[in-house]
């Protein structure tokens, strides 16, 4: 604190960070903790078997798994969206932009029900998909469709002013020296959106992560095939086994926590970049 | 090549955006307008309303000044832990709702680490409003401050120490430099803060209780109305939902129109955040 | 400016404002009962707290209103344990109950005795549901394993109703194999085979099949499938009885801490007592619920499918050995869903 106000001569640092402390210790920190101890209750060998059961293994699998692939469509489409919103004009690109930030304020259970509603083997797409033998509600597609609505915003998001501030002419400058359009891509403007492509990609799944809501409606929810992390904590604790609960939770935990240090870190890469 | 590009981009999000919200409205209104006014009129369904209405009115306002806290504590000082810190403020939203609601039941349940203390004094926290707008609270918290904090790392803090060298205090300071500089920043913040205190589903529905007419709020009403095969007026309510998400979109597009011309007739250089809405 | 004092009295604003959602619960004039209870029985409580509050008024006068808590029985369960207030607990499943008696002792683990009939003022049994002209020609229990029968029940572990089509499948599976019991794990095995989707809850499963089309059977409780019939169509579904079935029993209880507490025993009593007279059974019978006077079931236009009923005790002793065997972790459900991947 001394070492901050050395050469700052702002007030309110005390006041600020404290007020932050206080309240991240309440709202944030004291439940984390409840976390924690409820699993120390278990020893060591049951808090192992316990996180590494078959049920479990599987979850984490498929969450972590979905997850990616969630987020690599999400980096694939979403710098193309990126692109298209910023470089081309055509009418209902404005709407289209506004819509993007849908997955944001939409309720994750209305985004289930009617996700649902339209990949099930009877909705719009659904029957659609039926008829070359995909199938999406109730199968691990459905998770990803899921997952790529609820994190679809933070490619777009990240790349987009990245891509906006982008000086076309540099590009112009590319092109008139002979590079074909893809090399112009590959070496002039990948390089400088990958920072952001990497935050939303890790943003994007962060977010699959966590995601219940809307997921429990369209997965299928069966043990060892569209069963997730989340649904197998809420699993544990309607046979009253709050331990198994709370250190299936704690591993997901680490999970979320780690990915959010990545997220931090490439964050910094990319403002760094930005200077 | 532009036109494919272009019509890639609209199929994707057409399939996964639009589609959606057209079923959402086109079931809401399946049994014509009567229909849909009928799903409102019901007396939980009102009260649904009204409690959700509460949770966000409580949850908002602290997290704003929290935001505000917090990003003045970041942006403004150099401190051990700061990258700690900002980890600690996104967790909540990595955090699976589920074990978000969890933690509020391990800590005030019956079985809880306060649960006879609070029992003694014949409080109650969890299955009553309390635990809603604590829940409420939990997930939103990083909602305001991580709109703030890039965007006050990167102003710096010569301005706000050019007032001081003026002889402003430091509120004077605070609301007549530092506030004027974030506002849009600020407003955006609150908005996604709100949108997601109105939509909370996983985290709300642990603690709730589902007592009708007293904890349900608006997300959990629909999904009694859903398994009450009132496919209508479930939908009819989600899309009040869908409509507050959309009203939500059209003032953050009115605002970044709006912070882009002040900004502009600042002069100075647009230091958009980086760091997405989240 | 004193920074420190205002510091100092912003820190204390903001530790009340956080501790402010804090409210203390609110003393009324006015009788008010919670009745927390499972997923299908809203239609019929609604009706029937409102011919209690009649009934209560007329016999002493006093207002009394019932609020109703509804969700997954296990999760409902789970509630009270944690300190959902409920003065009455009406949940699918004898098991349920003897949780909350178990891990919070609100109630003696001898509940059961304290009502007629096993606690249970109504009863049902598990059914199938087939989509109209029963296509695949489902008769029996015996059908859902044959291969390309797509079965559909909710989740045993997080549904109750769907804890009672597992017992229902394992009975018949033990009576048709000398109750022999690997016999009965293939059977039942080989029907969650059969299985594409296991929603959570009994009627997550029922938009499943009926709104979403998927399944060619759906195993449900006998009165959830007759309000199918009634909300989506008697044209678009059938009810099949199979040979073989349970008596589902699902349990009342009244709370006695929390009633205490509340002052609320009396009229709890009466309520759940209410249950068991003519106007209770009757209401039961309107929302497809078996009544315990047989008289009912036997009448001309009841809805009610003839079939052969065993009870849980005479199958599997009782609710504790049942979950403890079946649906406990590591129990034979997990190890057939193990198994079946």
């Amino acid at each position: 604190m001394s070492r901050a106000k050395k050469n700052n001569v702002l007030p309110g640092f005390g006041l600020t960070c404290g007020y932050t402390l206080t309240y991240l210790g309440l709202v944030v920190l004291i439940p984390l903790a409840t976390l924690f101890l409820r699993t120390a209750s278990l020893t060591w060998e049951q808090f192992w078997t316990t996180v590494t059961g078959d049920r479990a293994l599987f979850a984490y699998k498929l969450t972590i798994g979905a997850s990616m692939i969630a987020a690599l469509v999400n980096a694939v489409f979403g710098l193309l969206t990126a692109w298209v919103l910023v470089r081309y004009r055509f009418p209902g690109r404005g709407i289209l932009d506004a819509l993007v930030d849908l997955p944001f304020a939409l309720p994750t259970a209305v985004a289930g029900i009617s996700l649902c509603a339209l990949y099930a083997p009877g909705g719009w797409v659904g029957a659609l998909l039926q008829r070359f033998g995909v199938q999406a509600a109730y199968a691990p597609l459905g998770i990803v469709i899921a997952m790529v609505f609820v994190s679809l915003p933070f490619v777009v998001r990240t790349v987009q002013p990245v891509l906006a501030d982008l000086d076309q002419e540099v590009e112009e400058a590319a092109a008139s020296l002979g590079a074909r359009r893809w090399q112009t891509l590959r070496r002039v403007v990948f390089p400088a959106v990958l920072p952001s492509l990497l935050t939303g990609l890790a943003l994007a799944f962060g977010r699959s992560l966590g995601e219940f809501g809307s997921i429990v409606f369209i997965s299928g929810n069966m043990p060892g095939r569209t069963e997730i992390a989340s649904l197998l904590i809420l699993t544990r604790l309607e046979e009253f086994d709050y331990a198994g609960a709370t250190a299936i939770a704690v591993v997901m935990l680490g999970l979320s926590f780690a990915m959010i240090f990545v997220i931090n870190v490439l964050q910094a890469w990319s403002r760094r970049g930005a200077d | 090549m532009r036109w494919g590009l272009t019509g890639a981009a609209v199929a994707f999000l057409g399939l996964m955006l639009i589609l959606p919200l057209v079923v959402v409205f086109a079931t809401a209104f399946s049994k014509g307008w009567s229909g849909f006014s009928a799903g409102l009129a019901d007396s939980d369904s009102f009260a649904a309303v009204k409690l959700t209405l509460i949770a966000a009115v409580i949850s908002v306002p602290l997290n704003i000044i929290f935001g505000l806290a917090a990003a003045w504590a970041i942006a403004k000082f150099e401190f051990r832990g700061k990258s700690l810190l900002i980890t600690v403020i996104d967790l909540p939203f990595s955090v699976s709702p589920i074990i978000a609601g969890m933690l509020f039941v391990l800590l005030f349940g019956a079985q809880g680490w306060l649960g006879d203390w609070l029992a003694a004094r014949n409080m109650r926290i969890i299955f009553a409003v309390p635990g809603i707008v604590l829940a409420t609270v939990f997930v939103t918290v990083p909602f305001v401050a991580r709109e703030l904090i890039p965007l006050m790392q990167a102003q710096g803090r010569e301005e706000e120490e050019a007032a001081l060298s003026l002889g402003a205090g430091g509120w004077q300071a605070f609301f007549r430099v530092t506030i004027p500089n974030i506002k849009w920043a600020l407003v955006y913040g609150v908005i996604l803060c709100n949108a997601r205190a109105l939509g909370e589903f996983g985290a709300v529905s642990v603690v709730s209780g589902h007592i009708q007419g007293v904890t349900n709020t608006m997300p959990l009403q629909i999904e009694v109305l859903y398994n009450e095969y009132k496919f209508v007026p479930a939908f009819a309510m989600a899309s009040l939902l869908v409509l507050m998400a959309l009203l939500t979109l059209v003032l953050k597009h009115w605002i970044e129109w709006r912070s882009a011309r002040s900004l502009a007739q600042i002069g100075s250089g647009p230091d958009r955040a980086i760091a997405p809405p989240r | 400016m004193d920074a420190q004092f205002k510091s100092g009295r912003l820190l204390t604003l903001t530790v009340l404002a956080a501790l402010l959602p804090c409210s203390i619960a609110p003393v009324s004039a006015q009788v008010t009962l919670l009745n927390v209870s499972y997923d299908p029985t809203r239609e019929f409580y609604e009706e029937f707290n409102a011919k209690f509050a009649e009934y209560w008024k007329s016999k002493t006068g006093a207002t009394v209103e019932i609020r109703q808590s509804h969700g997954g029985s296990g999760k409902q369960a789970r509630a009270v344990i944690d300190g959902l207030e409920a003065d009455v607990v009406t949940l699918a499943l004898a098991y349920d109950i003897d949780a909350i008696a178990d891990n919070s002792r609100l109630l003696p683990t001898d509940w059961q005795k304290r009502l007629p009939h096993n606690s249970s003022p109504y009863t049902s049994t598990i059914v199938f549901v087939v989509r109209k002209g029963n296509p695949k020609n489902i008769k029996d229990w015996n059908d859902l394993v044959k291969p390309g029968i797509s079965v559909i029940t909710p989740n045993p572990k997080t549904s109750g109703g769907a804890r009672w089509n597992y017992l229902a499948a394992w009975g018949y599976a033990l009576r048709h194999n000398n109750n022999e019991e690997s016999k009965a794990r293939e059977f039942v095995a080989g029907l969650f085979k059969n299985v594409p989707v296991l929603d959570t809850g009994a009627r997550g499963s029922t938009t499943t099949f009926a709104q979403r089309g998927i399944g060619d059977v759906f195993i449900s409780w006998e009165n959830e499938a007759l309000l199918i019939l009634k909300e989506f169509g008697a044209d678009k579904f059938e009810i099949v009885a199979p040979s073989l079935s349970i008596l589902a029993e699902p349990p009342v209880a009244l709370v006695d801490k929390i009633a205490d507490k509340h002052g609320t025993r009396e009229v709890a009593q009466a309520y759940l007592e209410y249950l068991y007279s003519d106007v209770g059974q009757s209401l039961a019978v309107k929302h497809y619920y078996r009544p315990r006077n047989a008289a009912w079931i036997n009448q001309a236009e009841s809805p009610f499918s003839k079939l052969e009923l065993f009870t849980l005790d005479e199958m599997f002793g009782n609710w504790r050995k049942a979950q403890q065997a079946h649906f406990s972790e590591g129990g034979v459900f997990d190890q057939i869903s193990v198994k079946n991947k």
